[in-house]
């Protein structure tokens, strides 16, 4: 009987290996564009109980209301890592008949190239991706939000802090004397996850927007090496406010950090947080001022729109304020006096065009101000040196400002400015 | 079926349990399937009274995951001969109960060895050449992540359970290092040799994993015949059953710990290498995704047959294809549709119990059934 199963289990592996012959490949998907019949696979890397993915889940599913597609043209695929199970997952939804494909993590872009290079009729949309438009692949998009305006605007609500913290007298040297440096700059620390050109455009742009508030201001940022990491974000926060940090801010997907600082406030600290992605009251009622927070919901909608019209979706896109594609999260109870002015103010600019985050004349490198920053848009490939994609090199400084995410969708800014040091990275 | 010692009423416990003895091939199919229509009732509870759904509805996604369509079939067939593959590694050194829960570090390292020659070696070597030499550094590394705890055994006897889980820490350091060498300044690895496709497999029958069911298939014909009629399949289970009776037949304990040893590693060193030319033409960390371990529980259920250990592990590739089928359809996160699968695993897992078990409650003096 053994004998005779063992048979039969091999004889159907064996077939199946000849019905593999004879099916191949021969999939088609639905042609793109056919108004209400469009079909949409969402690509998620979490679910929604992880901030990052709940983000893009509510922007998707708000765009869809709105639009009136129906819950059962979007099939989703949740938990799918960056590797060829994305591949996988983007084949399967081909397979039912999708016409448009999302993934929401930078590192699904390869699987999701390798995707559009089967299924030309298929459009794919790798979010946060860098190399759509140099791909050579008409069917793959890339999108990014201005992200470093919302930082911007969170960093002015932190220098709002520091301003009156400095000004009432609350925070002297003589109370936290750590929290000066020799030249009696204010310390304020960084939770960052790695230190890619999303990162440092983040951070930047962050401490920006607490300069242009407090000028007197020196930033730490510190890496944990994952995106999603509680223990370490925690420690990472705790670390740098031992070492004098007044206010915190993250890039990273926990709230670790947050609830780090909140628990060294309660213990006597002077220290406050700003975080990401999410509102952080919850987490830390008191030390939290705002979150940075993009509104994935625009883009989402402008690309069902766009596709549902027979439109061609081009293959960057990002926006920033004036679209409302990014925001802040309502303001914490600890916020200075005047925030939501100042607030409402630098928004408007930022909506207006006349302020720019990376603005020249308010930064330096290496104790020059910066005139030129050529930007290779190339995809290397660091195992062996070669190029995969060849892109252009770009000026990045226009009418004195560090032009960001107009070369393409993803971040470029990679400037080490001065005031701010790092650490931590692998 | 009988065997059923009678005790004085008030010296006996509430509850004994027996070993049962002679089970007949279809009762032991008879009790499986009991216990899988079991579980499926249980889950069919959870499903209605705590997410609504309709259980019936959820079980026909569940078996599309699978079935729903060729390609899907084709993934399941994909996934399955990884995971044997892992299993037909581990059976001969379980066999012999040396516990190699190593598995999961010599696939990572033979994975990183065919990534790292597939990378350095690429653009020198022609397409056959190289996809032996990836294959051969592999079979090479893992065999070497499986010797060095067999050796110290022999050598020291060292606890080898401890020791090959160890090395898996070691291995996926290793491997997330370099990881972090090869990406450079990019923010993820991604696929090797994207341009060049070279150290690829090339595609059969339109996918590139073909061949890792080919190589699979011979393995679990070629791995049965070696446990069961080779010497050296003798040897392993006379050391398994006992050292002692082993080293009295002459047998030379150490040398056969080290050669099993030396085979699971390489032959989890291939499944490395097959996972990175067929399937994922990268290395991660997660590359070997657990394999390792739950491989253990494929030989074991099996007994070692690896006829047994296909089957198994298709048991255990429709279970998590059908459960992520059901948390695609349903919205339903992960965790919702792994309480359905692990009810099911449960219930298998259970019935091997009864099967080599029976209980024996007081008072009831019949011939257990």
């Amino acid at each position: 009987m053994k004998k005779l199963l063992a048979l039969l289990l091999s004889l159907a592996m064996l077939a199946a290996l000849a019905a593999c012959g004879a099916q191949g490949t021969a999939q088609g998907g639905t042609p793109a564009g056919d108004g209400a019949a469009l079909k949409i696979g969402a690509i998620m890397l979490g679910d929604e109980t992880e901030g990052y993915t709940a983000a893009h889940i509510n922007g998707i599913k708000a765009a869809a209301k709105e639009l009136g597609i129906a819950d059962d043209q979007i099939i989703w695929k949740y938990q799918v890592k960056e590797d060829s199970g994305c591949y996988e997952a983007a084949e399967d939804l081909v397979g039912q008949g999708c016409g448009l494909i999302i993934s929401n993590s930078y590192g699904h872009q390869d699987y999701m190239a390798q995707a559009a290079e089967q299924h030309p009729d298929v459009i794919f949309a790798a979010m946060t991706g860098d190399y759509a438009a140099i791909s050579g692949l008409d069917n793959l998009k890339n999108a990014f939000n201005y992200t470093f305006e919302s930082r911007y605007v969170s960093g002015v609500v932190a220098g709002m802090k520091l301003k009156e913290i400095i000004e009432n007298g609350t925070l002297t040297p003589e109370v936290q004397p750590n929290s000066f440096d020799a030249d009696g700059n204010v310390k304020i620390g960084y939770v960052g996850a790695y230190p890619y050109a999303e990162v440092v455009s983040g951070y930047t742009a962050f401490y920006l927007g607490v300069k242009s508030v407090y000028e007197k201001v020196v930033m730490d940022v510190m890496y944990t090496n994952s995106w999603f990491d509680i223990d370490k974000e925690g420690a990472n926060a705790e670390a740098l406010v031992a070492n004098g940090a007044v206010i915190v801010c993250q890039h990273a997907d926990s709230t670790g950090a947050p609830a780090a600082v909140q628990k060294l406030k309660d213990n006597g600290t002077l220290c406050w947080s700003v975080g990401y992605n999410i509102d952080m009251l919850d987490t830390a009622p008191t030390a939290a001022l705002t979150s940075a927070t993009n509104n994935w919901k625009v883009y989402y909608k402008y690309l069902f729109e766009t596709m549902m019209n027979g439109q061609e979706v081009p293959a960057d896109w990002s926006a920033g304020y004036a679209d409302d594609a990014v925001a802040i999260t309502p303001l914490g109870p600890e916020v200075a006096e005047g925030t939501a002015d100042k607030v409402a103010e630098v928004e408007s600019a930022l909506k207006a065009g006349t302020l720019h985050v990376f603005d020249t004349s308010t930064f330096t490198v290496g104790g020059q101000p910066v005139t030129t920053a050529p930007f290779d848009l190339s995809i290397i490939d660091f195992a062996t040196g070669n190029v995969i994609y060849q892109g252009d090199t770009l000026e990045t400084i226009q009418d004195g400002y560090f032009s960001e995410s107009t070369l393409r969708s993803a971040p470029y800014f990679t400037l080490r400015i001065d005031g701010i040091s790092e650490s931590g990275a692998e | 079926m009988s065997g059923h010692l009678s005790h004085p009423a008030g010296a006996e416990p509430l509850v004994r349990i027996a070993r049962r003895e002679g089970v007949g091939f279809w009762q032991k199919v008879l009790v499986r399937a009991a216990a899988v229509l079991l579980a499926l009732v249980v889950d069919a509870l959870f499903l209605f009274f705590v997410t609504g759904l309709n259980p019936l509805r959820v079980y026909g996604v569940m078996w599309g995951g699978t079935f729903a369509n060729f390609t899907r079939f084709s993934w399941m067939l994909r996934d399955l001969s990884s995971l044997l593959c892992v299993g037909i590694a581990l059976a001969p050194a379980f066999k012999m109960r040396f516990w190699n829960v190593g598995g999961e570090g010599q696939i990572l390292i033979g994975g990183l060895v065919a990534a790292l020659v597939m990378v350095q070696l690429g653009s020198s070597l022609p397409a056959p050449l190289l996809i032996l030499a990836m294959g051969l550094g592999a079979v090479a590394a893992g065999a070497l992540w499986g010797f060095v705890p067999a050796w110290f055994k022999a050598r020291w006897n060292t606890n080898e359970t401890l020791f090959t889980l160890m090395m898996n820490y070691v291995a996926t350091s290793i491997v997330a290092c370099a990881v972090n060498i090869m990406r450079g300044k990019n923010s993820a690895l991604g696929t090797l040799n994207r341009a060049s496709r070279a150290g690829w497999f090339p595609a059969i029958f339109g996918q590139r994993y073909t061949i890792n069911i080919i190589v699979v298939l011979v393995l679990t014909f070629a791995m049965y015949a070696y446990l069961r009629w080779s010497k050296h399949g003798y040897e392993i289970s006379v050391v398994g059953e006992s050292e002692n009776t082993a080293r009295y037949a002459g047998i030379n304990v150490r040398k056969v710990m080290l050669r099993t040893m030396l085979l699971s590693g390489g032959i989890c060193g291939l499944c490395g290498f097959m996972l990175v030319a067929g399937r994922d033409q990268t290395i991660s960390t997660a590359t070997a995704g657990g394999r390792g371990f739950t491989a253990i529980i494929v030989a074991w259920l099996a007994k070692f047959n690896t006829f047994y250990m296909a089957l198994i592990s298709f048991l255990l590739v429709f279970l998590e294809r059908g459960a992520s089928e059901i948390a695609s359809a349903y919205s339903l996160n992960e965790y919702g549709a792994d309480i359905i699968t692990g009810v099911i695993l449960f219930f298998i897992l259970g019935s091997e119990f009864f099967i080599n078990y029976r209980l024996i409650i007081r008072g009831i003096h019949k011939e257990g059934r």
